[in-house]
């Protein structure tokens, strides 16, 4: 029963990502991505993972706004849409087709849907499960792993998140850069 | 920019407060419940973006200032380093172990519980919310036609 709705979330997905991709009005795509990635929180919550969900609909809220706002408003060189010519098309008809056939074999190793991989004994995901709440006194898995056995990788993760915020402010700063040349 | 309607001005001052309440409710609970720090404080900066977008910039300056929202991010980075560091404290511990879980003992399933892990989720509260406002602010106010200094 999942795996018929996400199968039909996922076609949803594509459709929407294929009006992304035709649609004219800059607007209108956005709109259509925050669609997609509606289709994709769905698609989290149904498979039980209702951390990711918040996150996913949380951050395609802000990137929503984002987008709109920083882009919609501002003059977009128009670039000359090029006419896809017959060559053209049949170029990327054989990368897909070669794409396909490179990536076939790829399909026969993959686990079998909903079946979990790392439930062998020796492996460490089970011994999370087993002793994370006693160990870091938190009944939330997912944040005991994240915050108490694997807290260097969300350091990592803030760190790329500050580095954005600095290169964001850097960038777009008012200061000129050849007068003062200094910090902003 | 001078910020919307009445009608946007007034609602959007209505549901601020229930929109702060409910990402410090996800921070807060974040070893309890589904959410955590990084959701909470995406929440919390939808709330100031959505403040900025009723009553425009001047307004939302003086609530929260690029500078200051730039300065609070930095202190959640410093907070989740120095929560890290608390490791060291004790003899043969590594980098970012729960110290507190070790220290004092607590009862689980409460809000106070799970020794520094609600800490951390805090100061990544911190410092996704005032991050991601001021990264929407600069990338939403840069006007490529000024180059002076602004203050």
């Amino acid at each position: 029963m999942v795996e018929v709705a996400i199968f039909l979330l996922l076609v949803f997905m594509i459709i929407g990502m294929v009006f992304v991709l035709e649609m004219k009005n800059l607007l209108s795509a956005v709109v259509m991505m925050g669609a997609i990635d509606f289709g994709l929180s769905v698609i989290f919550l149904l498979l039980s993972a209702p951390d990711l969900a918040i996150v996913q609909i949380a951050v395609a809220v802000i990137s929503l706004v984002i987008m709109i706002r920083a882009t919609i408003h501002r003059e977009i060189a128009e670039t000359p849409s090029q006419e896809s010519t017959f060559s053209s098309r049949v170029v990327m008809l054989c990368f897909l087709f070669l794409f396909f056939v490179l990536i076939y074999p790829a399909f026969s190793l993959l686990p079998i849907f909903g079946e979990p991989i790392f439930a062998e004994s020796a492996s460490s995901s089970i011994k999370y499960l087993l002793e994370g709440m006693t160990q870091t006194g938190s009944p939330n898995i997912v944040t005991a792993i994240v915050l108490d056995f694997r807290a260097y990788d969300t350091l990592g993760e803030a760190i790329v998140l500050f580095t954005s915020v600095l290169g964001a402010i850097s960038v777009l700063r008012y200061r000129n850069r050849k007068k003062s040349g200094s910090s902003s | 920019m001078t910020g919307m309607t009445v009608i946007v001005k007034t609602v959007a001052e209505w549901i601020k407060g229930f929109i702060i309440f409910y990402g410090v409710y996800i921070v807060l609970l974040g070893h309890l419940s589904p959410g955590g720090g990084f959701a909470g404080g995406v929440i919390i900066a939808c709330s100031f973006i959505m403040m900025e977008l009723a009553f425009g910039k001047d307004q939302a300056a003086k609530e929260l200032s690029k500078h200051n929202s730039h300065l609070l991010d930095e202190y959640g980075a410093l907070a989740i380093l120095f929560l890290g560091l608390l490791g060291y404290f004790l003899p043969k511990l590594p980098f970012f172990s729960n110290v507190l879980m070790q220290k004092f003992s607590f009862i689980p399933f409460h809000i106070l519980s799970a020794g520094s892990i609600p800490l951390i989720n805090l100061a990544i509260g911190l410092k996704v919310s005032t991050g991601l406002y001021s990264v929407y602010v600069y990338l939403s106010h840069y006007d490529p036609s000024r180059q002076e200094e602004d203050k």
